[in-house]
């Protein structure tokens, strides 16, 4: 089987800046019905990328995004230009995907990876280049979309699967296996507000996951729930993909990807800087990765963390910043910056290996608090980890209260710094040769022992 | 789970930028109707969820307003009711107003409401003022029940046009749901909408017959004052239900017309505004 089902053409999505987040009420459209033909004026004597702004009214915003000036469309330049009004979510992608490939979609922050998903699920229009899609599609963009609160576990069940485009006598068919897949059996008549967030996840995605479409779109809704059930999760997910679907699937979790798909995009400032086979993309974006090539932690935050405190900066403390030496403890300075007053926060720290996978995370016992516009500046020292010689990265969070996963995460960063160990220990001098297959950490203090029976 | 070559010809999805109005696409909104039921369910439920009196306040509201009516325009402004008793005057009047009323601002929110929706998920856009405006018929039906135990109180038969009614809680509905369309698709890009609803049913409210009998509007401005389709709903519910002597004539097809261009404009400004709603909500 050959037969391609999804074909993108030039794809191509414009926004305005701050556009998603913004609303007009009628008082601005009038101020700027005062001042739009001073600003046609100043632009026609001085023809920047300010010309395609237009005056935020509905038809006119969108006419110009539908028909974005032939200079910007063109020049590549445009993409990220910070005088812009305008940014290219997207812009010249073009794929194909043939019946029964799951591929992964990659790439940092903002590099368009939701939009994509976005105009493939129909959700908003490209600007520009069109899409074929042959066969049902269903998407799955969020967990638990449209799930109420005041409604019991059996309601939202019926209510999500019509939301995510299930039939009613489909629903029902799939009812039981839903409730058994989500081990909410006791619960199913109360309430999901009642519902602890565990289970609420759960609920959700055993739905999500009886979708039965010829294409499924997935955007990262893996990175929920314990980490039994994420197993769970990505073992129905390969059993789909073994069906032969279609899947079109966006994550940050490079294990995930790589247990998953054949085929992967990368994408990067909303074009595709490399497509192939996932082993191949996933090193290269790793390699990039760890080169540090992610310039503001802007980029490695996760979508919708650091609102109110936030890391401003982090680094690695060592001769020269990205080496260290094996068994040298490892030393970062942080920075936090927090517009509220914060207290019972907590750091965590995960350790990722050049696969893309976690290898270890720590949570500092010790609680700090910040003040509003505040920088805290402190150190963070993760001793007696014996990490083997290789390319790792680094994650961070601050949570706020409880211990562990009862945390609520308030910022996350993954990806930054990127580090190298040695194989150079600071006073055994050389280290011998440590194969990769024996894992990612020197059980250098543990004691394996023969006993004779 | 092996696709079929008929289907996989039959079902090719395009997706391109679109410009300009687009139709209507019945087809897609009949292909989505299972969601259209199991969202008006989701409002019907939700609406008197954790609240004391429950499916009550479908009665309350009416009867309350009717009593203060009863007191205020009946008995002290003599206001009058065509010679029926003030309170089944009102009421009768009250009940396709109070469809309309809260048909028309539910819908309004509706979009801005389903934000997240609208964000993570495609389906008809139009699913979501529809589902709002026929979660309302639900009240409706409860408040009729008082509305029947009035009459039988004040032994008014219904007329033998009874079944007219229909029709005319039909165009309160149709009437809501034009209005409703326009509103809510401004309201995505504008969020003053949210303070106009209230406003505008408050003064539609006072040019409707729901106090005072049509019949005291002087006739050189009859044609104006039916030009507001609930006119025409009112009396036509008064006519069917109490017997009113004079039927719905020439002014209810003004009515109709009205309701009919709202409602085409609406659909298409709706259909025109609906791609831009996830990037704009």
């Amino acid at each position: 089987m050959s037969e391609i089902v999804i074909r993108a053409e030039g794809l191509g999505k414009l926004y305005r800046i701050g556009e998603r987040e913004r609303y007009y009420t009628f008082r601005d459209t009038l101020a700027n019905a005062f001042t739009a033909p001073f600003r046609w004026l100043r632009n026609r004597r001085q023809p920047t990328l300010e010309n395609v702004g237009p005056s935020p009214s509905a038809s006119n915003s969108q006419s110009a995004i539908r028909h974005p000036p032939s200079g910007l469309a063109r020049s590549p330049s445009a993409i990220r230009n910070p005088q812009s009004e305008f940014i290219w979510a997207l812009k010249d992608v073009s794929f194909e995907i043939k019946q029964g490939e799951v591929v992964g979609v990659i790439g940092r922050n903002g590099a368009g990876k939701s939009t994509l998903l976005k105009i493939l699920s129909r959700i908003t229009e490209p600007t520009e280049g069109y899409a074929e899609i042959h066969g049902r599609v269903g998407s799955l963009l969020e967990v638990g979309t449209g799930f109420h609160p005041e409604l019991t576990g059996r309601e939202n069940i019926y209510l999500n699967g019509a939301i995510l485009g299930m039939k009613k006598r489909e629903i029902e068919r799939k009812f039981d296996e839903i409730v058994a897949f989500a081990e909410v059996e006791k619960f199913i008549d109360t309430p999901v507000k009642h519902y602890s967030s565990g289970m609420y996840v759960r609920l959700a995605f055993a739905v999500a996951a009886h979708l039965e479409p010829e294409i499924l779109l997935v955007d990262e809704v893996l990175s929920v729930g314990d980490a039994a059930f994420q197993k769970k999760c990505l073992g129905k997910m390969g059993d789909v993909a073994k069906e032969g679907r279609t899947v079109l699937f966006v994550s940050h979790n490079m294990g995930a990807i790589s247990s998953l798909c054949n085929k992967t995009i990368y994408l990067a400032d909303g074009q595709i800087r490399a497509t192939g086979p996932t082993e191949k993309i996933v090193t290269d974006y790793l390699s990039e990765v760890f080169q540090d090539r992610i310039e503001s932690l802007e980029q490695a935050r996760l979508a919708g963390y650091g609102q109110h405190v936030r890391l401003s900066d982090v680094r690695l403390l060592s001769n020269d910043g990205s080496n260290l030496l094996f068994g040298q403890p490892i030393k970062y300075a942080l920075t936090i910056e927090s517009d509220i007053d914060a207290e019972d926060l907590s750091i965590a720290t995960g350790i990722f290996n050049s696969s893309g996978t976690c290898i270890g995370t720590s949570f500092t016992k010790e609680k700090l608090s910040v003040k509003a516009n505040q920088k805290l500046t402190l150190r963070l020292t993760i001793s007696n980890l014996n990490l083997a010689p290789g390319s790792y990265y680094t994650a961070f969070s601050i949570g706020r209260g409880g211990q562990e996963a009862a945390r609520h995460d308030l910022d996350i960063v993954i990806g930054k710094p990127a580090f190298q160990v040695l194989p150079i220990s600071e006073n055994e001098g050389p280290f011998a040769n440590w194969s990769s297959g024996w894992g990612n950490i020197v059980l250098k203090d543990v004691q394996l022992m023969i006993d004779d029976e | 789970m092996v696709l079929e070559p008929e289907r996989l010809q039959s079902s090719v999805l395009v997706i391109r930028a679109t410009s300009g109005w687009v139709a209507l696409d019945l087809r897609a909104l009949w292909e989505y109707r299972e969601l259209l039921y199991f969202l008006t369910w989701r409002d019907i439920k939700v609406r008197y969820k954790q609240t004391l009196l429950g499916v009550a306040w479908a009665i309350i509201q009416p009867v309350m307003i009717m009593v203060v009516f009863t007191i205020f325009f009946g008995h002290l402004a003599k206001v009058p009711s065509d010679g029926f008793p003030y309170p089944i005057f009102t009421l009768c009047a009250l009940l396709p107003w109070q469809l309309f009323a809260h048909a028309l601002t539910e819908s309004s929110n509706s979009v801005v409401a389903n934000e997240r929706l609208i964000t993570k998920i495609y389906f008809p856009r139009l699913i979501i003022p529809l589902s709002a405006v026929l979660a309302g018929l639900v009240d409706f039906i409860f408040a009729f029940f008082v509305l029947l135990a009035m009459m039988f109180y004040y032994g008014i038969q219904p007329t033998s046009a009874v079944w007219t009614l229909p029709l005319f809680v039909l165009l309160a509905v149709m009437t809501a749901l034009s209005v409703g369309l326009w509103l809510s698709a401004l309201n995505v890009q504008y969020r003053d909408v949210r303070y106009t609803v209230p406003f505008i049913t408050q003064l539609w409210l006072f040019i409707s017959p729901v106090a005072y009998p049509s019949s005291i509007v002087p006739e050189p401005w009859r044609f104006f004052y039916s030009l507001n389709p609930m006119v025409g709903v009112i009396e036509g519910f008064r006519w069917a239900l109490l017997g009113r002597a004079e039927g719905p004539g020439p002014l209810l097809a003004v009515s109709v017309v009205v309701v009919v261009l709202l409602l085409a404009s609406g659909l298409y400004y709706f259909r025109r505004m609906e791609k831009t709603f996830a990037d704009v909500v």
